[in-house]
């Protein structure tokens, strides 16, 4: 189970920095996307990993998940939102004022010849 | 009147003038006037107690922690130099009024002015030092827009910027002195450190801390080489120059040194340093100011002399030096005030200010020749005007000043200055009001009205008074020197007197005056001499050190921020790759404690399909619609594994917040290219993936490495677990947490989110208005549009399941406190309701049916949660802590009411609001193209005819 979360983690971190590098702005949202998912996942498996626990608190059980990831968490999950629809806003401004979706300035950049 | 009433009425004074501009002029001077005027009685009411020897004090505690109070301190320096800034205040006012031309916007003026007057205020009444800078800095922003009050002036704009360049370098180095000084006395209370002399003198950091100080104080009070920026501020409306020149700005310098004397004065660091500075200053200022054409200039480097003079008389460090400054600082005030008035005068009236084309006004404004003559000659040291007292006793302070071992050198010096400031007065006089009177002046002159000749009058009669009666003065000199003097040094009783005696000062007068008179005689060669030397120019050398420092900046900015975000981009991830191996290899791994546990077939396949979906999305990002499917098949994958490892809160948020996610990505992708091109090179991918796999590798490992151990320190969770119900009345602890535990937290994040939404907004706002309307509404549509707009089953599917929406809303709503749900999943749950009916019944028809706008909500929701937080007050508790009981209304069951729900409903409507308006303006955007909105949303009338409905059908 270890193994399997903290892969996952690992795998859209990878994949989330991938995307980030890139030089359009919609793949870099996409990536940051990814990012978050993992980060989230990752702060939620710093209260290590419960299966089947019960989700509030029952009178004669011991074992719970650790809620405080989980608040922090829910937490970052709406407000990733609220920063995902900034970005794309400025993303989405830049790209009708100058009909240019690049992330880096244009203007000494050697690395994009190849395309307007 | 309370010392804090003085400080802070100027502060608040100074929103009246603004309000006061349409009443008229007169009515805004006057009400600046009152304010100038009820903080100088209310300083008055403080004089029997200083006169008594007291120390008034305020206190208020500010933050402590920093040894930062707001502390005030009234003692004989105080007072005087406070006197001189409201008292010279009024003077200035009564003149600005009739100075100030009908173009001038008076109300801007007068604000700026009374901000100026309560930094200076500040300053001198300031007994923390740290509260001293705040007021010095503001100081140096207030002067500097008082010196470029005139805007379309560039020589204002320039004036005012190198002013404030200079000043402001001064002011940090002064920070840095100051700093130090506290931390070698302790305290920053400058009652504390007056008192810390031997200490403070025997530390090491004294240099350090004694030149960063000198800094701050040479660059405000314009000592060489700091001197050139006064003459530059000269652009200046005159009452500006005469207020910031003679009394206030310049002397807040001096006013530091004296307020410093105790503790810095007294070593031979400060003797040649400052001694030196005075003294150089002294005689340059005089030099150019002879060799000046324009009044103004002429006065403001008299002004950088006399400023000198007074700087060398605090250096020399003994109680007679201290003496005489404050003695000169006095006379220096009344009588540079009266000239620069006057100047001001002859300025407004003959259109002119350059003595060239001046000369014989004697007989055409007799009053103000009599004004400033009798200021003039004061200046220039001429018995029975007070500027004779004070020279003279610096004269004799500078025979017994020994600097560098030549016992000539300061006494030959001091008369030369002298000798040339006699100089320039009598030029100031010959050249303006003496000679034939021209018929060339740009305007007829004549003296002023009453309210302008007035204020420099009544300096002038106190510039006679005290030539003539000094004892009048003699006790509150005496007092406000023995305030600066400390108990370091004894003060004599009688110092000031008219006749001295055949003492060496009264021979150095004598020649000083003759001197001065003879170089008049022989002006003109000297001026054809001055021309032909060639001088550095201090404006030209300073800029050109701005352009070094600035490109320099630029430089250094271009380097590292070139515009390549990418590149920012790889460089943070590099280091912090690098960092987290650094600390892998060089730190210990605890031993494995958790037992990992076992994972069955459907987590395996859950995870198969999120590896799955992160790798397509790596591989097929260009099409960018696969990539939002794929990229929702990761988020749903992560809703669910939130479910099974026991988070069915995180699960539902996450869940919901991936719908509008989805739907956001979607609107901005019908503006956006729908393909990303191939553009970086096979290189550069490769370099990208190297990272991109290090940075995985290095998360996966640090993730895998932390679940099989337990955590360093316990955690505080059981502290949750045990309180949520007995403190929190929930038994869902997770938004126990979110409402009560950590409600701070939750109301910090609401409002980001709100002001999330609100950027957004605003963003869309400014594209909307700007050029890129135009294309939004040519805009061509990339995509085949549907041929129904709003199809008939989704309209009357989201139309129908909007009650129940709402309803599974408020249940999750009302259920969050003891089951999995709450303010942020049933915002969500709701946001998703209204945005169903944006998409199926359109944006006009939903718009129609909005009662309240988004923003509104927002607010609502940060209201509410902040007053269920204030209302715990109320009951004298800390701010958000909640309460709750338990409550029966037959016929139902019995069930809670907690103050936290009230705090839930307000994280629930900030949540509706921020997501609404978000994703309301993005369609805004999308909107403006198709204008013309169908009448009919659901494009299917019912009523309406068969025909017509078969149209309809067939599409």
């Amino acid at each position: 189970m270890e193994l399997f979360v903290a892969s996952a983690i690992g795998v859209m971190t990878a994949g989330g920095i991938y995307l980030v590098l890139r030089l359009r702005t919609f793949p870099v949202i996409l990536g940051m996307s990814l990012l978050t998912y993992a980060v989230n996942v990752f702060l939620f498996a710093s209260g290590r990993l419960t299966v089947g626990a019960p989700p509030v608190l029952v009178d004669g059980v011991t074992t719970y998940t650790d809620p405080l990831p989980q608040a922090l968490v829910l937490t970052a999950i709406v407000i990733s939102f609220g920063m995902t629809a900034v970005v794309v806003v400025i993303g989405l401004g830049a790209f009708l004022g100058s009909n240019d979706d690049h992330v880096d300035d244009q203007t000494d950049d050697g690395e994009q010849e190849g395309q307007p | 009147m309370s010392l804090f009433f003085i400080v802070a009425l100027p502060f608040l004074g100074a929103l009246l003038p603004g309000i006061m501009n349409a009443a008229g002029r007169a009515a805004c001077a006057g009400v600046t006037f009152t304010v100038s005027l009820t903080a100088f009685i209310g300083l008055l009411t403080n004089l029997p107690a200083v006169w008594r020897g007291e120390v008034v004090m305020a206190r208020v505690n500010w933050m402590p922690e920093l040894g930062l109070n707001f502390t005030l301190m009234l003692d004989g320096l105080g007072f005087f130099f406070a006197f001189l800034i409201l008292g010279i205040g009024l003077l200035i006012i009564a003149y600005g009024r009739h100075y100030l031309s009908r173009d001038d916007h008076m109300g801007e003026f007068f604000t700026y002015l009374l901000l100026f007057q309560g930094a200076m205020v500040g300053i001198v009444l300031s007994d923390n030092i740290l509260l001293l800078l705040v007021f010095w800095e503001l100081t140096s922003l207030s002067s500097f827009l008082l010196i470029g009050y005139w805007k379309h002036l560039p020589e204002g704009r320039q004036g005012a910027r190198m002013a404030l360049t200079v000043t402001g370098m001064g002011g940090l180095a002064m920070i840095g002195g100051m700093l130090i000084l506290g931390q070698i006395a302790g305290s920053y209370d400058l009652s504390v450190i007056l008192q810390n002399r031997e200490a403070i003198q025997a530390d090491p950091l004294y240099l350090p801390a004694l030149i960063l100080i000198l800094l701050g104080c040479f660059t405000k009070s314009a000592q060489f080489p700091f001197h050139f920026w006064l003459p530059h501020a000269m652009a200046a409306p005159t009452p500006v120059s005469a207020y910031l020149h003679s009394a206030t700005m310049v002397k807040a310098g001096i006013f530091l040194m004296a307020r410093m004397w105790p503790v810095l004065s007294g070593t031979p660091e400060w003797f040649v340093i400052v001694t030196t500075a005075g003294l150089v200053t002294m005689v340059l200022g005089a030099v150019i100011a002879l060799f000046k054409h324009d009044l103004k200039a002429l006065l403001a480097f008299s002004t950088v002399s006399h400023l000198g003079l007074i700087t060398m008389l605090l250096g020399t460090g003994s109680a007679f030096g201290a003496f005489a400054a404050i003695f000169h600082i006095l006379n220096h005030a009344t009588f540079k005030a009266a000239l620069f008035m006057s100047a001001g005068i002859v300025d407004h009236e003959a259109h002119t200010r350059d003595i060239r084309r001046l000369g014989g006004l004697r007989t055409l404004m007799p009053v103000t020749f009599v004004i400033a003559t009798l200021a003039a000659l004061s200046m220039a040291g001429i018995p029975f005007l007070n500027g004779f007292l004070s020279k003279e006793m610096m004269l004799e302070e500078a025979t017994h000043t020994v600097l560098f071992g030549a016992w000539w050198l300061v006494p030959a010096l001091a008369t030369f200055g002298s000798l040339m400031s006699a100089a320039y007065c009598f030029r100031f006089i010959g050249h303006t009001f003496l000679g034939p009177v021209r018929n060339d002046y740009p305007s007829k002159p004549h003296d002023p009205n009453a309210g302008m000749w007035m204020p420099p009058a009544i300096l002038v009669v106190l510039v006679v008074v005290i030539g003539v009666a000094p004892f009048l003065v003699q006790d509150f000199v005496s007092l406000v020197a023995k305030s600066v003097i400390g108990g370091t040094a004894e003060l004599k009783v009688k110092y000031i007197k008219i006749w001295h005696g055949l003492v060496p000062a009264l021979y150095l007068s004598i020649v000083a005056v003759l001197g001065g008179l003879l170089v008049m005689g022989i002006y003109k060669p000297l001026l054809k001499m001055w021309e032909t030397t060639p001088r550095p120019e201090a404006k030209v050398i300073f800029e050109w050190i701005v352009e070094a420092a600035a490109s320099l900046a630029r430089w250094f900015t271009e380097l590292l921020h070139n515009g390549a975000f990418t590149r920012y981009a790889m460089v943070g991830l590099v280091v912090i790759v690098a960092a987290g191996y650094h600390a892998w290899v060089t730190g210990t791994l605890g031993p494995v404690v958790r037992e990992a546990q076992a994972a069955g077939p459907v987590p395996i396949a859950g995870w198969a399909m999120l590896v799955a979906a992160t790798a397509g999305l790596v591989f097929l990002h260009r099409n960018r619609f696969l990539a939002l499917i794929l990229i929702g098949i990761v988020g749903l994958m992560v809703s669910i594994g939130f479910v099974f490892l026991s988070a069915p809160d995180l699960a539902m948020t996450q869940f919901t917040v991936e719908v509008v996610t989805i739907i956001l990505l979607l609107l901005a992708l019908n503006f956006l290219p729908n393909r990303t091109p191939i553009e970086s090179t096979a290189l550069r991918r490769v370099r990208d993936a190297g990272v991109a796999i290090a940075g995985g590798l290095g998360t996966f490992a640090l993730a895998y490495h932390y679940l099989l151990r337990d955590a360093v320190l316990t955690p505080i969770s059981d502290f949750h677990l045990g309180n949520s119900y007995k403190g929190g009345g929930g038994t869902n602890v997770v938004n126990v947490i979110l409402v009560d535990f950590r409600g701070f937290d939750t109301y910090g994040e609401i409002i980001v989110l709100g002001i999330a939404a609100l950027i957004i907004y605003a963003l869309t706002e400014t594209l909307l208005d700007g050029p890129v309307r135009r294309r939004l509404l040519n805009r061509v549509p990339d995509q085949p549009q549907a041929g129904d707009k709003h199809p008939m089953m989704m309209v009357v599917l989201t139309r129908v399941i909007m009650p129940v929406v709402l309803m599974v809303g408020f249940y999750i709503f009302l259920r969050g406190h003891n089951e999995p749900g709450g303010g942020f999943i049933a915002g969500l749950i709701v946001s998703i309701a209204v945005v169903m009916q944006y998409m199926a019944s359109g944006f006009q028809w939903t718009t129609a049916r909005l009662r309240y706008p988004y923003h509104g909500i927002i607010g609502a929701g940060v209201l509410i949660a902040g007053l269920t937080g204030i209302g715990s007050w109320f009951v004298a508790k800390p701010f958000l802590t909640s309460d709750f009981t338990y409550v029966r209304i037959p016929p139902f069951h019995e069930f809670e009411l907690a103050t936290a729900a009230l705090f839930d409903l307000g994280v629930f409507l900030a949540v509706v609001g921020a997501v609404m308006l978000s994703l309301e303006s993005f369609s805004r955007l999308a909107r403006t193209q198709d204008a013309e909105d169908s009448e009919h949303p659901m494009d299917i009338d019912p009523s309406r005819k068969a025909g017509s409905v078969e149209k309809a059908g067939g599409t």
